[in-house]
């Protein structure tokens, strides 16, 4: 039983190390997150069967096949980083990640539209179809494959990377871009070359799994949280980290599912958290180089007349919504009221805290799932006590995740907070008990008096409103002035008596707590909650809405919530909508980084332009 | 009288030592300036004293205090400011702000949300400002400060909290000539009129000559000398490695 369990988890590390290795060469170059690759997994997955479908009835039509499929896949990560991800290279970390995730839902789209919703299941692979019998237990034969074709595509790699002159190129460049720039190495065509090999690896991965799981829709932002774990885990860049970690997680994993059928993802996520506090850089990772070419943060000018005289027409606007008497137009108005507070929430942490979180998510989810249960639990006031706890008990859930995350930076901490947020997401799915799984949970409704569209609107805007003039009071306040301090300069401002990661800690908590109130308000609106708003792209949405309002600027979050939540109404109606709303991600991205509260300072710089 | 009694400060990095078994003392309203060639373990004891390293060996005192393994913040709240080798300040603020907010981190309101930060104690930040000559500058972002005037923000910051010894890691580095002097006549003034002592390192040796009282010669994470600028002229062994090699 215990053998098998094993064997099947390190079968299962094999396949993650394709992805992760190629995760981390591509990172370990081009310093980008690639939150498609994913994607690139999924697309091996799914041409490895339509191929192995037409040619894999014999083991000589089998294998090409399955090398077939990465190549192909190694193509499309190229074409991709071509036509995509080279405008953005020179662009902050932020909005890389979010092209590639404009990239994800774009590919999700088109597999959908190639290869239908249903799963696909894949061919045995001929010749290893049957079992062999070890300590009593049928292991698959395919296992030994999978546990066997790991370290033999390490060593491959290695080959390629330590005994040729590309590889010796790929690895100059991952330890000293610039230097690597300076001796006058092509730059364009090592990067894409490095996105065909990582594109390629991950697809190899992808084709490999389909005799044991198939293919599905969902696999793309199923494995890309474990496949960070692992880069993460093995340290940024580095190929043995990737395999060591592979097996450690993979292992990790597999006894998770036993020891732990209630939360199988905690074991994992529990083992990162360790190493990385024991091990800020990972296992085998190098200390990240201080960012060069690091764009100044914002400063917050107290708002001046003009602002002030626009909010107020605004809000005069958003209190006479009611009269035009269209329930439509009031959720909307509620939708946006909701996700202004979520956006401002995040972008507290990314503004003036310096801190890019990839799991905000998490805390709204809390905030919404603490409601759900506390409203379900009291008879009577159950609305009026779950908004006032639920604030409380997502700002204590920020306050214990939020001490591990701040000990990291960078890169590192993003990934932890996504990390944490998909424990949060694991434990609403899998906890069924409490959550109700996938089926979430129904018939949450405001108090009596809350109960028309009306009231809830006036309610959800004056708690959003308090809450968010709260966060842009701490911004000004010496708590933001301190927490600017340590995000412009941390050994300068801890020189000064502040402790930023104290400052850091606290700036978390407060925003857990804002995510956890919209969260909250959240669940009245809708009536029900699920596990999905848990998930990375609910994540992913805040960061689009901070984006899109432009970062540099208070009002941003709540222009680019309004905006993004129109759009999505807008884009939702299209069957294609995932594809579309990633193709307004990657234009925004490119196009407009500033986003909307910088189209001003873009127009006047256009027109004194235009005056010279 | 002795402020900062360092004593056996020792560091190594893997099979290097960069530092080894360096003892010296600053007296009070001394200046004390700390050469050596590259490598010489200057900045590793630099950080060292102030906390941003921690010592594999060794003990600091301050002021009688054992300070070895204290936090900068902590240092700071000690009577230590500290400026760095390449000038860091705040640069989404401009000079007020900076200041204002070094006051409010100095009198532990950091944690506040109750009054704009831009509200607390302008005056004193502004007298601040006037001691280092930025007063016309006050209203500018930092970012579009000099470097020469960056240097001067980040002497206005160590100062904040009156302190009795200032650590100075090339204070004049990426400096004109000019500036330079001017620079340390500026910090010899404020340490003379306030009673501070400044333990600084330095590359230029016309600022070390013309405004160190002692100097403490490092030689391969060594001391090789210490003694006064005109004994370290004189000093053989100090021509031998460090003057011949700059000749």
């Amino acid at each position: 039983m215990l053998t098998g369990q094993i064997l099947t988890g390190l079968a299962g590390a094999s396949v993650l190390f394709f992805i992760a290795a190629g995760l981390s060469l591509i990172f370990g170059v081009t310093k980008i997150v690639n939150f498609a690759h994913g994607s690139f997994y999924m697309l091996g997955a799914y041409i490895a069967y339509t191929l192995t479908e037409a040619f894999g009835a014999s083991g000589l039509g089998f294998w090409p096949s399955i090398l077939l499929s990465a190549l192909a896949v190694g193509m499309i990560g190229a074409l991709a980083e071509i036509t995509v991800l080279k405008p953005v290279y020179k662009a902050p970390p932020l909005f890389q990640l979010l092209v590639t995730f404009g990239l994800v839902l774009i590919i999700e789209d088109l597999t959908l539209l190639v290869w239908g919703p249903e799963d696909r299941l894949g061919q045995r692979a001929p010749g290893l179809s049957g079992a062999v019998e070890l300590l009593g237990t049928q292991i698959p034969s395919y296992d030994f494959f999978l546990i066997a074709a790991g370290p033999v595509v390490l060593g491959l790699v290695w080959l390629l990377l330590n005994k040729t002159r590309w590889g010796i190129l790929v690895r100059a460049a991952t330890e000293d871009r610039e230097m690597a720039a300076a001796l006058g190495i092509d730059q364009r065509i090592l990067f894409t070359g490095v996105f065909f090999l990582g594109s390629a690896l991950a697809g190899l991965g992808g084709a490999l799994q389909l005799p044991k799981g198939g293919a599905d829709l969902m696999m793309d932002l199923t494995v890309i949280a474990p496949a960070f774990v692992v880069v993460v885990v093995g340290g940024m860049g580095s190929l043995t980290g990737a395999y060591v970690a592979a097996v450690v997680i993979g292992l990790a994993n597999t006894f998770g599912v036993v020891l732990l059928p209630q939360a199988t993802l905690v074991l994992m996520f529990l083992v990162m958290a360790v190493v990385l506090l024991l091990r800020p850089h990972g296992l085998f990772g190098q200390p990240e180089r201080a960012e060069r070419g690091h764009t100044p943060g914002a400063g917050y000018p107290a708002a001046g007349a003009m602002e002030k005289a626009i909010w107020s027409v605004v809000l005069i606007g958003a209190l006479l919504l009611p009269l035009a008497q269209d329930d439509f137009i009031l959720v909307l108005a509620t939708d946006i009221a909701v996700a202004a507070l979520f956006a401002t929430s995040l972008h507290f942490l990314l503004g003036p805290a310096g801190l890019v979180s990839f799991g905000h998510a998490a805390y709204f989810a809390i905030g919404a799932y603490a409601a759900a249960l506390i409203s379900q639990q009291i008879d009577g006031p159950g609305m009026e006590i779950a908004l006032a706890s639920a604030p409380v008990l997502a700002g204590a859930a920020a306050l214990l995740f939020g001490w591990f995350c701040v000990r990291l930076s960078g890169i590192y901490f993003a990934m932890l907070t996504l990390a944490v947020a998909q424990i949060v997401w694991s434990l609403c799915v899998q906890w069924t008990d409490l959550t109700g799984g996938d089926d979430g949970l129904l018939g949450l409704w405001p108090s009596d008096w809350a109960d028309s569209r009306m009231v809830y609107y006036y309610l959800t805007l004056a708690l959003s409103l308090a809450a968010i003039l709260l966060l842009r009071r701490a911004v000004h306040a010496p708590f933001g002035f301190a927490l600017r301090a340590g995000r412009d300069a941390k050994a300068r401002a801890e020189a000064i008596g502040i402790d930023v990661m104290h400052q850091q800690w606290l700036a978390f908590a407060l925003a857990g707590a804002a995510a956890g109130l919209a969260g909250a308000l959240f669940v009245f609106s809708k009536g029900s909650i699920f596990p999905d708003e848990a998930a990375i792209p609910r994540s992913v949405d805040a960061l689009v809405m901070v984006l899109l309002g432009g970062v540099g600027h208070l009002a941003g979050p709540v222009l680019g919530s309004a905006a993004f939540t129109l759009l999505h109404d807008q884009l939702s109606r299209f069957d294609q909508w995932r594809l579309l709303l990633g193709i307004v991600i990657i234009l925004v991205s490119t196009l407009a980084p500033a986003g909307l509260s910088g189209l001003p300072a873009m127009i006047r710089a256009f027109a004194m332009r235009r005056r010279i | 009288m002795t402020l900062l009694d360092v004593q056996r400060l020792s560091k190594r990095f893997g099979a290097v030592s960069a530092v080894d078994n360096v003892s010296f003392d600053v007296a009070r309203t001394e200046m004390l300036a700390i050469i050596g060639p590259n490598g010489a373990g200057k900045s590793t004891c630099f950080n060292m004293i102030g906390g941003q390293i921690e010592p594999d060996m060794g003990t600091v005192l301050f002021d009688g205090t054992d300070i070895t393994r204290d936090t900068p913040q902590k240092l700071f709240r000690s009577g230590i400011g500290r400026t760095f080798q390449i000038a860091a300040v705040f640069q989404s603020m401009n000079v007020r702000e900076v200041l204002q907010t070094a006051l409010l981190s100095r009198d532990g309101r950091t944690a506040s949300f109750l009054f704009p930060a831009r509200r607390y104690k302008g005056e004193e930040a502004d007298e601040l400002a006037a001691s280092v000559g930025l007063q016309d500058f006050l209203n500018t972002e930092c970012r579009a400060l000099s470097y020469g005037d960056l240097k001067r923000v980040e002497l206005a910051l160590a100062l904040a909290n009156r302190p009795r010894l200032l650590l100075m890691d090339e204070p004049t580095a990426g400096m004109a000539p000019d500036g330079r002097q001017q620079m340390m006549r500026l910090v010899r003034s404020l340490a003379d009129k306030s009673g501070i002592s400044v333990l600084f390192t330095e590359h230029d040796m016309d600022v070390v000559f013309n405004h160190a009282d002692r100097i403490l010669v490092l030689n391969k994470g060594q001391v090789l000398a210490l003694d006064t600028p005109d004994e370290i002229r004189a000093d053989p062994a100090v021509q031998a490695v460090y003057l011949g090699e700059e000749a």
